[in-house]
């Protein structure tokens, strides 16, 4: 086994177990923080796929932006010292089950079907490239997105301000 | 099959495992911010596929852009998804699923 593939059973594993973290873990916290393994093991991933700007992307947008949001909103909503009562889940078994069930689903789907792959895979600097696409075939969504963020700017504002009563 | 760097199949498995874990995440947890964290999960298994077909597949970018429209939709949707969260918890000082079933006081 060579050492890129050692580093990608590496980074599939931190993905998979923070994500399992994530859905399992009894504290909040914990769950909030063990979202960082599974966003940097995916800009992880993303590397291993030739993706370097959406990898760089990923870190800055997920761990940077949304993941600071999640904490900021768990730290807002809760009194901490209650861990216990913080994260329940309800109607586990049953869920286990459909999900167990639906994971087998996909996974043998993914291992029948006959997946056309590329002659061969080139590895080659991908930002210019995303940039001339962004400002040619998709201009139009590209533009429609910051319309998207301005509106998300402004709906956040308003639904999180305080109400002050008369 | 075998579960290498250079095999499509390995990374649709990774993308069907996160997808399951975080679909555990919405069906199960109480809290809100939770089911968000789940809907997050979700949303980087969906980005794993199309990076991963647009790498092994066409070799074009077109998945790179459609994954970089996806994390900036995943952008606006945790700050309004949060914002609701923060609105519900001052409504009923708590953010259980279940305690808010009403949209007023």
């Amino acid at each position: 086994m060579d050492i890129s593939t050692a580093v990608f059973y590496l980074i599939a594993i931190i993905t998979v177990g923070s994500a399992a973290v994530v859905a399992f873990s009894r504290n909040i916290i914990y769950s909030a923080f063990s979202l960082l393994g599974t966003f940097a093991g995916v800009a992880g991933l993303y590397v291993f796929l030739g993706a370097d700007f959406v990898a760089a992307v990923q870190v800055l947008i997920y761990v940077g932006g949304i993941l600071v949001l999640i904490l900021f909103a768990v730290m807002l909503t809760h009194r901490i010292t209650d861990v216990e009562i913080t994260n329940r889940a309800a109607g586990r078994l049953p869920g286990l089950l459909v999900v167990a069930v639906f994971l087998v689903l996909l996974i043998q789907t993914i291992r029948e079907t006959p997946w056309v792959k590329a002659k061969e895979v080139v590895h080659q600097p991908t930002t210019a490239r995303i940039g001339d696409l962004f400002l040619e075939n998709y201009l139009l969504p590209f533009e429609l997105a910051s319309l998207v963020l301005l509106a998300a700017m402004i709906g956040a504002v308003v639904l999180s301000r305080k109400e002050i009563k008369e | 099959m075998v579960f290498s760097p250079n095999e499509l199949t390995s990374y649709l498995i990774i993308g069907a495992v996160l997808f399951s874990l975080g679909l555990l995440c919405v069906l199960t947890r109480r809290n809100a911010i939770s089911v968000l964290m789940g809907v997050e999960l979700i949303l980087n298994s969906a980005n794993i596929n199309y990076v991963a077909f647009s790498h092994f597949g066409s070799g074009n970018l077109d998945g790179q852009i459609y994954a970089m429209f996806v994390i900036m939709l995943a952008a606006a949707e945790a700050a309004v998804g949060l914002a609701i969260v923060l609105a519900i918890f001052q409504l009923f000082h708590t953010i259980d699923v279940e305690a808010a079933e009403t949209l007023r006081e």
